[in-house]
C-alpha cells in the first residue's frame, strides 16, 4: 500500500493546476466561485477551451476525443478543475448522452453527435423525470410511437435543467406499453427545434431559472435518432448513470468552498475581532473538513477499485460518495449563511450588470440562495432516499 | 400550572385565523407579492379593524392591553399564513419601543396612530458590523437645540422601505460595543439628511437601508441607558418571532404529511415507506420541541429579571433554529422536486424560516450565549 501519488501523477496534478488557472478566464471562475450562474455563452466558452486540448471530454474513448487516463488522472483532473473553479462542462454532453453514444449509437450518431457535443456546438439537456415518474423513473409515459420511418412523440418532461439552451434533448420514452415497465422504454434523441415542442420555465425557491417543464405534441423524430435498439433504453440510462462514478462527490469543490469561506470569515469582524477567529466557528469548519477529507479517502479507494471494473457498470460504491458528498456541499452553504448572518437577509438580484451596490458585503448577496439552492443535490441524481435504498440492497443485502 | 385560552383569547386566535384564512391562500399571497411594495394596503387596514395593530398597547392609548400569549396567537397565525404586513417591526418592535421609553406626550402622538394603522414604525439598529449584538452601536447622535442629529448608517431595518416614523439607535457616549451611551431616537421618514433603500427581503417581506447625515431626530426618553429597554423590547419580539416559526413549522410538516399520503411512486403513496414515515415523525418532534419553547418564550418574555429571560429568550431561539431548520430542510427533500419550485408553497416556509433563524440571531448563537449565561435550570438539583 502507498498512498502518495507517483511523481508521474503529482506532474500531472500541477500541470492540471497550471492549465486550469491559465487557460479559464479569472472572469468566468469568479463567478463560478461567487456562485452566480453562468450566461449559455459563458458554459460554452470555457468547455471550448477545454476541449481545444482534449480535456473536455477525457472519460470518452480515445478514437472519440477521449484521453485513456488512469482512474487516478482523472480523480485529479476533476479536482483540480473543481478546486480552480472553473466552470463544469455541460455533463448532459460530457458525462451523460456522450458515453452513451459511444458505446451503443450507430457510426452515423457518432459521427454526427460526438464532436458537436464535445465541442458544446449542440446543447443538450436530460428529459428523464416526468411529473408522475421522479423516483419511480421506470413508470415513465412520455410515449414514442413508431410511424413508419419515425417516431411521433407525446408526453411531458419535468426538472429539465436548462432546456432553455439545449438544441437536443435525449429522452426515454415509451415505446411498448404492454411490456413490463422497464422493457418497454426507448433512448431517443429529439432536436429541440422540432414543432410540437414546448418548454416551460420553473422558478426555483433560490429565484433562479436553471429547470423547466419540456411538452412534446405530435413530435416527429426521424426513427435513425433512436440509440440503440428499441425498447433497449433502459439498460442505456443504467450504463448513464453508472458512468458518473467518482466526480459526483465534489470534493474538489467542497475544499475550494471550504477555502473561500475561511477567507470570508476572516474579514468578517464579529464584535471586535475576526469571525475566523471564533473558535466555535472555527470548529464547525474543522468538523466539516474532517467529514470531507475522510470522503476523499474514500473516493480514491472507490477510484483505486475502478481499474477493475468493468466500464459502466453501476458501482454501489458511488451511492455512498454522493450521499456524504451533497451533505458536505449542504453543509456548506450553511456556513457560508452564517458568515453572512443578517446581511443574507436582503433579496438581491444574481443578474449581471445590476448598477446597484451591494447591501452588506460582496458575498452576502449569494448566501441564502446558494443555501436553497443546493438543496437539490440530495434530491437530483437519484434523491438521497434512493440511495440509500441501492446501499441496503446492493451493498448490505437487505 | 394551565395552558388553556381565556374566551377572549380563543376568540381572538379565531379571528385572526379566518383572517388568514380568508386572505392568505397561496395564489392570493403571490397576487400580494407582485404589487408595488410587495403587499397590500388593505391588508393593513383590516388589521387595524380587527384591533391587531393596538393589541399590545394600553387601552389609554387605543390598545386592548393584550400580553405575550396574545401576541404569541396572533404570530403563530401570521406564520402559517406567510403574512407579509409589518406587524413585527411596527407593532411589536415599535410600539413596544415607544411604549416602554417614550415619554406621556410620545406616547399620545403615536401609540394611538399606530393603533389605528395611520402610522407605522420600524426599528432601525442593526449596522454593517454589529451581527447580533444590540450594543454594537456606531452611529453617533449629537446634541442640536432641543433636539439631535445623527449621522451613521443602520442596515436591514425590518419594515423601514414604508415606515412613517424610524426609531434609531444612537450613541451619545461610549465606545463602539459599550453598553452605556445608546439612546433611542425618532426620525421622520422625510426628515433631512434620510436616505433610505428600500428592498425585498429573501421571504418576501420588506427591509431598508439607511443612510443618517446630519438628520435631525428626537430623543424617545432620556437618551443614554437605552439599552436595557432595547433588550426587553427585542426580547419580546424574539419570543414573537418563535410564535411565528411554529405556525411555519407547523404548516410545511402539514403540507408534507399530506404530501406522503398523495404522491405516488412505485405503485403506492410514498407515506408507506418506513423510512419516510420515520422522518415526518422526527420533524413532528422537533416541531412539538419548538412549539414548547415558544410557550417558554411567551411565559418569560416578561420577566423583570434580565438576565433569567435573556437565557430563556436564547434556549427558545436556539430551539426553533434548530427544530426550523430540520423540518425545513426535510420538507423539502420529502416533496423531491416539486419542494424546490417558487410555484409550491412549501418553499416559501422555508425561506421565511431560514430567514426566521438569520433575525435577532442564529441558533448557534444564541447556544453560545445561553453555554456562556450558565444553566437553564435552577442549581437545586446539583445540591439536592
Ligand atoms: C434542480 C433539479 C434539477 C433536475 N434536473 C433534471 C434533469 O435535467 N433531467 C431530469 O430528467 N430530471 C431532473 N431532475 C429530476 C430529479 O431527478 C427528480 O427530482 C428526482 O428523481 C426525484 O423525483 P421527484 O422529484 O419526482 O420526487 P419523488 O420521486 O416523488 O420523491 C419524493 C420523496 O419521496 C422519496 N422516495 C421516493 N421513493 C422512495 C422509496 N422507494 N423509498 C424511500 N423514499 C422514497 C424521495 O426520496 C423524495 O424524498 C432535477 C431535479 C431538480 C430538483
Amino acid at each position: 500500500m502507498d498512498l502518495n501519488f507517483t511523481p508521474e501523477e503529482l506532474a500531472f496534478r500541477d500541470e492540471a493546476r497550471h492549465f486550469f488557472r491559465t487557460a479559464i478566464p479569472e472572469a468566468l471562475r469568479a463567478k463560478v466561485r461567487e456562485g452566480r450562474s453562468l450566461t449559455k455563452e459563458e458554459i460554452v466558452a470555457s468547455q471550448r477551451i477545454l476541449n481545444a486540448r482534449g480535456w473536455a471530454t477525457p472519460n470518452w474513448p480515445r478514437a472519440w476525443g477521449g484521453q485513456d487516463w488512469s482512474p487516478v488522472q482523472v480523480y485529479l483532473y476533476q479536482d483540480e478543475m473543481q478546486r480552480a473553479f472553473v466552470p463544469p462542462t455541460i455533463s448532459f454532453n460530457t458525462t451523460m448522452v456522450g458515453p452513451v453514444i459511444a458505446e451503443f449509437g450507430s457510426d452515423a450518431q457518432k459521427t454526427r453527435f460526438l464532436p458537436r457535443a464535445a465541442n458544446a456546438d449542440d446543447f443538450w439537456c436530460q428529459g428523464f423525470s416526468e411529473p408522475g415518474s421522479g423516483s419511480d423513473l421506470a413508470s415513465l409515459r412520455t410515449r414514442a410511437e413508431r410511424r413508419g420511418d419515425t417516431y411521433v412523440v407525446n408526453g411531458q418532461k419535468i426538472w429539465t435543467t436548462l432546456a432553455q439552451y439545449a438544441d437536443w434533448i435525449f429522452c426515454l420514452v415509451r415505446t411498448n406499453p404492454t411490456a413490463k415497465k422497464q422493457e418497454g422504454i426507448s433512448f431517443l434523441l429529439i432536436d429541440m427545434k422540432t414543432p410540437g415542442i414546448t418548454v416551460r420555465p420553473i422558478v426555483t425557491i433560490d429565484g433562479g431559472r436553471e429547470v423547466n417543464e419540456v411538452f412534446f405534441d405530435e413530435v416527429v423524430v426521424p426513427a435513425e435518432n433512436l440509440v440503440g435498439q428499441e425498447n433497449k433504453g433502459w439498460d442505456y440510462a443504467k450504463f448513464l448513470l453508472g458512468n458518473e462514478r467518482t466526480g459526483i462527490a465534489r470534493v474538489g469543490m467542497s475544499k475550494a468552498r471550504i477555502a473561500r469561506i475561511r477567507a470570508l470569515a476572516a474579514q468578517e469582524i464579529v464584535g471586535d475581532r475576526p469571525l475566523i477567529e471564533d473558535r466555535r466557528f472555527r470548529e464547525k469548519l474543522a468538523a466539516v473538513e474532517i467529514e470531507l477529507k475522510a470522503l476523499e479517502m474514500t473516493q480514491l479507494r472507490v477510484v483505486a477499485e475502478e481499474r477493475n471494473r468493468v466500464r459502466g457498470k453501476p458501482n454501489p460504491a458511488s451511492s455512498i460518495l454522493k450521499l456524504k458528498g451533497s451533505w458536505i456541499q449542504q453543509q456548506i452553504t450553511e456556513l457560508l449563511l452564517e458568515v453572512a448572518g443578517p446581511y443574507a437577509i436582503p433579496a438581491q438580484g444574481n443578474e449581471d450588470g445590476s448598477n446597484e451596490p451591494a447591501i452588506g458585503p460582496d458575498f452576502a448577496a449569494m448566501a441564502a440562495p446558494g443555501y436553497f439552492n443546493f438543496r437539490k443535490v440530495s434530491i437530483y441524481g437519484g434523491s438521497n432516499e434512493i440511495q440509500r435504498n441501492i446501499i441496503a440492497k446492493a451493498i448490505l443485502g437487505l | 400550572m394551565d395552558f388553556d385560552l381565556t374566551d377572549e383569547q380563543r376568540l381572538l386566535k379565531d379571528s385572526v385565523e379566518r383572517m388568514v384564512a380568508d386572505r392568505y391562500g397561496f395564489e392570493q399571497r403571490r397576487a400580494y407579492l407582485a404589487l408595488p411594495g410587495g403587499r397590500d394596503p388593505a391588508l393593513w387596514a383590516q388589521c387595524a379593524e380587527l384591533g391587531l395593530l393596538g393589541l399590545p398597547l394600553a387601552e389609554e392609548y387605543g390598545g386592548f392591553g393584550g400580553g405575550p400569549v396574545e401576541t404569541m396567537l396572533v404570530m403563530e397565525a401570521f406564520g402559517r399564513g406567510l403574512v407579509l404586513e409589518p406587524y413585527l417591526p411596527s407593532v411589536i418592535l415599535g410600539g413596544g419601543l415607544v411604549a416602554a421609553a417614550g415619554d406621556a406626550a410620545q406616547k399620545r402622538a403615536i401609540l394611538p396612530a399606530l393603533a389605528a394603522g395611520r402610522m407605522q414604525l420600524a426599528f432601525a439598529h442593526l449596522e454593517r458590523r454589529s451581527r447580533y449584538d444590540l450594543a454594537d452601536i456606531t452611529t453617533i447622535a449629537r446634541a442640536d437645540g432641543a433636539g439631535f442629529v445623527l449621522d451613521g448608517a443602520k442596515g436591514v431595518v425590518l419594515g423601514g422601505d414604508t415606515a412613517d416614523t424610524l426609531i434609531v439607535s444612537a450613541r451619545i457616549g461610549g465606545a463602539r460595543c459599550d453598553a452605556d451611551g445608546i439612546g433611542l431616537f425618532l426620525v421622520a421618514a422625510d426628515a433631512p439628511g434620510l436616505t433610505r433603500r428600500g428592498y425585498a427581503t429573501q421571504d418576501g417581506l420588506r427591509a431598508a437601508e439607511l443612510t443618517l447625515a446630519g438628520t435631525p431626530a428626537t430623543a424617545l426618553g432620556a437618551p443614554g441607558g437605552a439599552l436595557g429597554v432595547m433588550r426587553r423590547i427585542v426580547d419580546r419580539a424574539m419570543a414573537a418571532l418563535c410564535a411565528e416559526a411554529v405556525g411555519v413549522m407547523a404548516a410545511m410538516h402539514e403540507t408534507t404529511l399530506e404530501y406522503l399520503k398523495t404522491r405516488k411512486q412505485f405503485g403506492r403513496a410514498i407515506g408507506e415507506f418506513q423510512a419516510l414515515q420515520h422522518r415526518a415523525v422526527d420533524m413532528l418532534v422537533a416541531l412539538e420541541q419548538a412549539r414548547s419553547m415558544a410557550l417558554f418564550a411567551t411565559v418569560m418574555a416578561e420577566s423583570d429579571d434580565p438576565a433569567e429571560r435573556g437565557r430563556a429568550m436564547a434556549a427558545a431561539k436556539a430551539q426553533i433554529g434548530r427544530s426550523g431548520r430540520h423540518i425545513g430542510q426535510e420538507a423539502i427533500q420529502l416533496h423531491g422536486g416539486i419542494g424546490m419550485t417558487m410555484e409550491y408553497k412549501v418553499g416559501h416556509y422555508f425561506k421565511r424560516m431560514t430567514m426566521i433563524d438569520q433575525c435577532f440571531g442564529d441558533a448557534d448563537t444564541h447556544l453560545a450565549q445561553l453555554a456562556d449565561a450558565g444553566s437553564l435550570f435552577e442549581a437545586a438539583e446539583a445540591t439536592g
